[in-house]
């Protein structure tokens, strides 16, 4: 007990000290979509990669006490909105780097240089291949239409990646033109929300519902464990025209932090992770898309067929996910 | 740990003032560290945040009250049938199977609640095997939905019963047989002696449990979640992560802990001119009632079914997981993961506990009003939702350190990020899993004992040694072992606090969880289960002797 005491003291003082090659980072990103990528970088370059993970509410909370202290010189997150909220708040620093502007498009970066996306998630329709012909699917904003009553599986509202896929929808047609379309999704629920994106597939195979919305890679995850799923993928948005502006995508990202200590190995770190060295391992262990342009997605990705992005800046999910929230409220989208 | 308690005992000789000074010496530095992070919370209040206000009383509010006040009715109702019947069954009844479901009932308690809820979901819902194998077989197209009101609240009843289950035991197993013999032969028939007599003067044990279940029913985010039903935490999450209003969350969160206070200041005041204490002769006698026959196996099949739906049901479907996933998943590491869990709850449990009982044990010396509400202000941490507590917690914190840096001239960050910390703002969480248990013990030692203790010259720190905690052995056990288990399934204050690299179980169910794998986090989640087994049953095998 007394030794026990004693170690956690030796802890105390040991926290104080710190050394130079490192760069720490506060991660939204879970432990094993990264550590991976900072044990190669660490392999690489000697450098040493400290992290903590949590939710990136508490992430932001407490870069915000630790003020001008905190040891934290990147953060990253699973979506635009939050590292828009985090720019916001004064939390992050602008970066200037020809190789981050040169790896990550325009789209997938914030305006004021303060964040990079570092992958895409690309939320898309995925529909029952025994209920649903695919010529019956066309847009994110046909879902509301009666034709789908009693057809749809929707994720619940509080997750980020609706709130981002509302925001653009708001972006594009206006907050009254989205209301009414939001509540036609809300009329056209089979059942109520679900609380991830695995269940709501899971319940369009069973034959509850015929059509959801859903990142890829849960997708892909699903089909790797139960490949004879009736599950199909379809990019909505895609033709041309006013209105097809083309799939809604996210991005993972991160920024460096205003009171970095290491702000250099920082931006080291990231224009690493924007690299065709990083970009591959970085999205493909969770089956999303490289930011890099440059660089291919995993195969079994790939053979869901290519897309047209909506090239909206991602930055616009953060400046209107207050919104959007507000607005499915409004609309009974629990 | 008695370094707390001997501060606690009032000092021999010396005036007045010093005597009435004293406990407050031990009392105040705890009630600090528990109270500071609530006020900081509640300090939000002054600047109201009107525009996420207005917009959650138009959409939110009405609905999460409603829901809110249904889920804490069933709980607690639920709650207490679940573990009044199974303690009042397993403390003074005999039957077959007693033995084993003596302990095996305290078993979901291990079980993080919210991966149960996910399980049950799994189960049940329409694309389960149960709905599946209906609608395929029998042409049964839809059962009663489990993401209902409903199915939250038979899964939280069947995670959080064992609160109650453990107290209330702990109350019967006191009051020993002739408690309810002495009313029968006041005419009395048996049933109507366990509702007048025997279950009324358990009622401190069973409160406190009860209270405990229910203020975590309350600060509940992730058992909810799953089930997608929106409660008073749910708006103080959406405050927060979708509004990006950390200052309406923390508002919201104060009304949750006024709430809380006032019923715990009613309750307490309801009982507190009673006399719960049954005389130690009385406590002593062993004996259980012998069920036989129909009522034998009732008891029996009573016991197992709640032990099939609370553990054993989803406890084999996480082992299912957790065996599928072990080849890819498993590695050396998660004996450090084990190991930091085991010390971080082990530590904390010890240092709560002994809190705990420092506060009990001055306010059983000094039962001031003052101090009655010290007490209960020091345990309200429990009701608030974690993440809001781990964020009152870091910024007094975080404050303090950049004091140290920028005018005493620290390197470094000096406070955050290590061990004390941490241990620290488990105490402010935990204080009430430890102080419930030993409070309620407290009232059925009779004031006649410490009398008698004076009487023969034993007073102050040797009484409490001597006397006190040999007699509250049971209850201690219990507070620990309860806090324990807790701490092994706790995340926020751990997500927040923890050191780098000082990853637990939890931490990495959560790793999992967050996205959607929740196969994988079958395997800390049983290895959680697993560790969380091992106080359960020391604390039953050592509890059983105490009373045969």
């Amino acid at each position: 007990m007394r030794k026990l005491l004693l170690a956690s003291l030796a802890l105390l003082v040991t926290a104080a000290s710190a050394s130079a090659a490192e760069v720490v980072v506060y991660s939204a990103r879970i432990e094993q979509l990264i550590k991976p990528l900072f044990d190669a970088y660490t392999k690489e370059t000697g450098v040493q990669v400290k992290f903590v993970t949590d939710k990136e509410g508490p992430l932001m909370a407490r870069l915000k006490a630790e003020g001008k202290n905190t040891p934290a010189d990147l953060l990253i997150t699973v979506d635009a909105g939050n590292l828009w909220q985090a720019s916001d708040q004064g939390l992050l620093r602008p970066v200037e780097s020809r190789i981050l502007e040169a790896n990550i498009p325009a789209h997938l970066r914030d305006p004021g240089k303060e964040w990079f996306g570092l992958s895409v998630r690309a939320r898309t329709l995925v529909y029952n291949k025994n209920r649903v012909k695919a010529g019956e699917l066309s847009t994110y904003e046909d879902l509301a239409s009666p034709k789908w009553k009693d057809r749809l599986c929707l994720r619940t509202s509080k997750k980020v990646y609706n709130q981002s896929l509302v925001a653009m929808l708001i972006g594009e047609h206006g907050e009254p033109k989205t209301e009414t379309m939001v509540r036609g999704w809300v009329d056209n629920l089979a059942t109520a929300p679900f609380p991830d994106d695995t269940k709501a597939l899971e319940a369009v195979a069973a034959g509850l519902c015929d059509v959801t919305l859903v990142n890829t890679y849960y997708f892909g995850r699903l089909m790797q464990k139960k490949p004879n799923l009736p599950l199909a993928i379809f990019w909505p948005n895609q033709n041309t025209g006013a209105g097809n502006a083309g799939v809604h995508v996210n991005v993972s990202g991160a920024g460096v932090t205003r009171y970095a200590k290491h702000p250099e190995e920082a931006i080291r770190l990231l224009e690493w992770l924007s690299s065709d060295k990083a970009q591959n391992l970085y999205a493909d262990m969770n089956m999303e898309y490289p930011a890099n342009p440059a660089i291919k997605p995993d195969p079994l990705v790939a053979s869901w067929g290519s897309f047209k992005p909506n090239l909206i800046n991602v930055a616009e999910a953060g400046r209107l996910q207050v919104r959007a929230v507000k607005l499915m409220d409004r609309a009974g989208y629990k | 740990m008695p370094w707390p308690l001997i501060a606690a005992a009032p000092p021999r000789g010396g005036s007045r003032l010093s005597a009435a000074l004293a406990p407050w010496l031990a009392v105040l530095p705890i009630a600090l560290i528990s109270v500071i992070p609530v006020l900081v919370v509640v300090s939000s209040l002054v600047n109201p945040d009107r525009e996420t206000w207005d917009h959650l009383w138009q959409y939110e509010l009405p609905e999460v009250l409603g829901n809110s006040f249904w889920l804490v009715l069933g709980v607690g109702l639920g709650v207490t049938v679940l573990g009044v019947s199974l303690a009042w069954l397993t403390a003074t009844c005999h039957f077959p199977g007693r033995a084993f479901f003596n302990w095996a009932l305290l078993l979901p308690l291990a079980l993080p609640a919210y991966v149960t809820a996910f399980v049950w979901l799994g189960l049940l819902d329409f694309s389960g095997p149960l709905a599946t194998w209906l609608r395929e077989t029998h042409g049964i197209l839809r059962l009663p939905p489990i993401r209902s009101r409903g199915g939250v609240i038979l899964v939280m009843s069947l995670a959080f019963y064992p609160y109650v289950y453990l107290t209330a035991r702990v109350a019967f197993q006191g009051q020993g047989r002739r408690l309810m013999e002495a009313a029968q032969s006041l005419g009395l028939s048996r049933q109507a002696a366990f509702w007048r007599v025997a279950l009324p003067m358990a009622r401190p044990g069973i409160v406190a449990g009860l209270m405990l279940a229910l203020m975590e029913t309350l600060a509940d985010f992730g058992t909810v979640a799953v089930f997608n039903y929106n409660t008073f935490t749910t708006s103080i999450y959406k405050a927060w992560f979708s509004l990006f209003s950390l200052p309406a969350a923390s508002q919201l969160a104060s009304l949750l802990i006024f709430f809380v206070l006032i019923v715990a200041l009613l309750e307490y005041q309801s009982r507190a001119r009673r006399s719960y204490a049954v005389s130690t002769r009385a406590a002593s006698t062993p004996g259980r009632i012998r069920l036989r026959g129909w009522r034998a196996a009732l008891a029996l099949a009573w016991c197992g079914v709640v032990f099939t739906l609370a553990f054993a049901l989803p406890a084999g479907q996480i082992l299912a997981w957790a065996a599928g996933v072990w080849a890819a998943d498993f590695d050396a590491r998660y004996l450090q993961f084990a190991w930091h869990s085991l010390l971080l709850s082990g530590l904390g449990a010890l240092l709560v506990g002994g809190l705990a009982m420092t506060l009990a044990y001055a306010q059983r010396l000094h039962p001031t009003p003052a101090m009655r509400v010290t007490a209960r202000l020091s345990t309200l941490g429990y009701a608030l939702p974690g993440a809001v507590l781990a964020v009152g917690f870091f910024i007094p914190v975080a404050w303090l350190d950049n004091l140290l840096i920028d005018h005493l001239g620290f390197a470094g960050q000096t406070l955050g990020g290590t061990l004390v910390v941490m241990l620290l703002a488990y105490c402010t969480r935990f204080l009430a899993v430890s102080f419930g248990p030993v409070e309620s013990g407290l009232t059925r030692v009779s004031r006649s004992v410490d009398e008698a203790a004076q009487s023969l010259g034993v007073v102050g720190a040797r009484r409490l040694w001597r006397i006190h905690l040999p007699m509250l052995r049971v209850s201690m056990l219990s507070a620990a072992a309860l806090t324990f288990v807790d701490l092994m399934k706790e995340l926020p204050i751990t997500l927040m606090t923890r050191p780098f690299g000082w990853d637990t179980l939890a931490v990495r169910v959560f790793e999992m969880t967050s996205e959607g794998e929740w196969e994988r986090a079958a395997l800390p989640a049983a290895a959680i289960a697993l560790v969380g087994l091992l106080p359960v049953v020391f604390l039953m095998r050592n509890t059983e002797h105490a009373h045969t």
